[in-house]
């Protein structure tokens, strides 16, 4: 808990860490990282490891070794023997489940983090938080008693009335519906704008790494496997871990037959079939696999053989299977190997779609990424 | 003679769930949270006296605190005369017995509070003595209730532990529950008639008053989702 100061020096929160599990000693989280101030999304599958890494921030676990500092402060080091207590490291975390305290109201869930504050200070300090997180209208009403987009908002005001140095998010906003997860982030890019603190927000969800990032981290099996811009890791992924955390839902290993530089294409087998896809061309490792991902949603389905299209993949098919999720049609359509394609409701209908009738693919050739 | 009776006995009633308070509210605490490889002894220990005859536990009690103990000579030495027989060794006998109807409720409720908003409090910067009286006493409160409404039922109904420890003493040791007995003995079917049936409504009375209470969700307005 910072002074009075309303845009403390921008801190950076470093961290080198490992923590072994018990009982399953595959498993190493080993993470090394500087995280600036602002947004940092840490995007993972679940198991990736993504939750353990906070807690060890926060100080609910104890990583086996490494160091967690904020700027000059060590919160913990393996070596000088320092962990401090969750209480004495000025991070605040917001759990999954908000853990807002059932009993108390708005008001007093606010200010338990201000138990140091006379009462006056208290209320300026959680007065100004209220209104930056609108929710001063709440003051006496139980979490039971308010929407789960104010819960949401009167957690966020519960850790940051604090003035923490650290905030640290985990998959908070995934219950909510766009346009109140949308509004709730603004207010917190504002709030940030004053505080210039290191936000670490954890998700498995793509859309919010787009919606949030100015800096995307992918975790798997307790690494770092990618970071940059969300655009970068996630639209042009170098692995095939993270295509598959990226969405495509088509990957399939190949090889490379034939170059052609002068179109900047290239000619890709694919295992196992004589299907040919032209990929762009991209500089590749003949030694090592190569894998080619496609997003379900980039592929075209024709009832009748198309023609006069400028994309060149069009490969000739059978549907196996049709089925319906949600406001979406996945179907499944093999040309030798196996494609799933989404469509919409409107799609299968006007092209009366059924299992067994014959389709056509097309696929753009920018719609195939190479991955290696 | 009734009334007397009557009077020690509520007056034991009291004392005892007010002393297991004091005391039964830190033990349930430390058989929630506590992660001592050897809680599971204390756990038994504390719940013996459900199964064991109160004959048995009376014997120990009385043996302990009975001039032949290093704590009933110490006891002795400090106010003339020993804990047996008297209305304070009743008090002690009967803390011991009814300490797992107040003990378990209680770590059950504190158990039962959901971690993370232990770990939200000590995030808040809060310590454990904090977390501990704005968040798990609050949230447990049910419990504790229960555990004292309990333990007051408990020992209004007690008998084996009161005779062997303080015999039968009318004012000074004498229950009602001994009372009945005596009165049984002697043959007075019509006093201990009455003397049963006071003892009957006082009990059913306050445990209609306790689940009651907890099915009009007095006691659980804490529970949320």
């Amino acid at each position: 808990m910072s002074g009075a100061t309303t845009s403390p020096p921008a801190e950076q929160l470093t961290l080198r860490l490992k923590k072994r599990f018990r009982g399953d000693s595959e498993f190493v989280l080993d993470v090394e990282l500087a995280v600036a101030a602002g947004f940092t999304i840490w995007f993972g599958a679940s198991g990736a490891g993504k939750t353990t890494l906070l807690d060890c921030i926060a100080g609910l676990r104890t990583p086996d070794e490494g160091t967690i500092a904020i700027g000059e402060a060590v919160l913990f080091d393996s070596q000088s023997r320092v962990n401090l207590p969750p209480r004495c490291r000025s991070v605040a975390y917001l759990l999954q489940s908000l853990a807002l305290f059932p009993h108390m109201t708005v008001e007093q869930n606010v200010q338990y983090g201000l138990a140091a504050l006379n009462q006056r200070d208290r209320d300026a300090r959680s007065g100004e938080v209220l209104e930056s997180f609108r929710i001063s209208s709440l003051l006496q009403r139980r979490p039971n008693e308010i929407s789960a987009g104010e819960r949401q908002r009167v957690a966020l005001a519960r850790a940051l009335v604090t003035r923490p140095r650290v905030l640290l998010l985990d998959e908070p906003l995934t219950a909510l519906d766009a346009v109140t997860k949308a509004r709730i982030l603004d207010d917190l890019r504002a709030w940030n704008q004053r505080h210039r603190i290191p936000i670490l927000y954890v998700t498995h969800d793509r859309e919010e790494v787009f919606a949030l990032g100015e800096s995307a981290i992918v975790l798997e099996g307790g690494r770092i496997l990618a970071r940059g811009s969300p655009h970068e890791v996630l639209h042009r992924p170098q692995s095939e871990t993270v295509a598959q955390l990226a969405g495509f839902e088509n990957i399939f290993a190949g090889s490379v037959t034939g170059s052609h530089p002068e179109y900047g294409t290239m000619t890709c087998r694919i295992a196992g079939s004589t299907l040919d896809l032209e990929v762009p061309l991209v500089r590749v490792n003949a030694a090592l696999p190569l894998c080619v991902g496609i997003r379900a949603g980039d592929i075209l389905l024709a009832s009748s053989k198309p023609q006069g299209l400028s994309a060149r993949n069009v490969l000739d098919g059978t549907i196996t299977s049709l089925e319906q999720r949600d406001m979406k049609v996945i179907a499944v359509v093999t040309c030798g190997p196996e494609f799933e394609v989404h469509l919409t409701l409107g799609a299968r209908e006007s092209l009366q779609l059924k299992p067994g009738a014959r389709v056509w693919l097309v696929v753009k050739t920018y719609s195939c990424h190479v991955l290696q | 003679m009734i009334i007397q009776a009557l009077t020690l006995t509520l007056r034991l009633a009291i004392m005892v769930s007010a002393i297991l308070l004091v005391i039964g509210v830190p033990l349930a605490y430390w058989l929630a949270f506590s992660r001592r490889r050897w809680k599971f002894l204390v756990e038994a220990v504390v719940s013996l006296p459900i199964v064991l005859p109160p004959t048995v536990l009376g014997f120990y009690v009385l043996v302990a605190v009975g001039p032949l103990s290093p704590v009933g000579r110490w006891y002795q030495a400090l106010t003339g005369h020993t804990l047996a027989f008297t209305f304070e060794g009743l008090v002690i006998g009967s803390v011991l017995y009814s300490l797992p109807f107040a003990v378990q409720p209680m770590a059950t409720s504190f158990a039962a509070v959901d971690r993370k908003l232990l770990d939200a409090s000590a995030l808040l910067g809060a310590s454990g003595w904090r977390t501990f009286w704005r968040i798990v006493l609050p949230l447990g409160l049910p419990g504790v209730l229960t555990g004292a409404v309990l333990s007051f039922a408990h020992t209004l109904g007690e008998f084996g532990v009161v005779l062997m420890i303080g015999g039968n003493i009318p004012g000074a040791t004498q229950t009602v529950s001994i009372l009945i007995y005596d009165q049984v003995q002697a043959l007075d079917y019509a006093t201990a008639n009455r003397t049963a049936l006071i003892l009957l409504v006082l009990c059913f009375t306050m445990l209609a008053i306790l689940y009651g209470l907890r099915r009009r969700g007095v006691w659980n307005v804490w529970e949320w989702k």
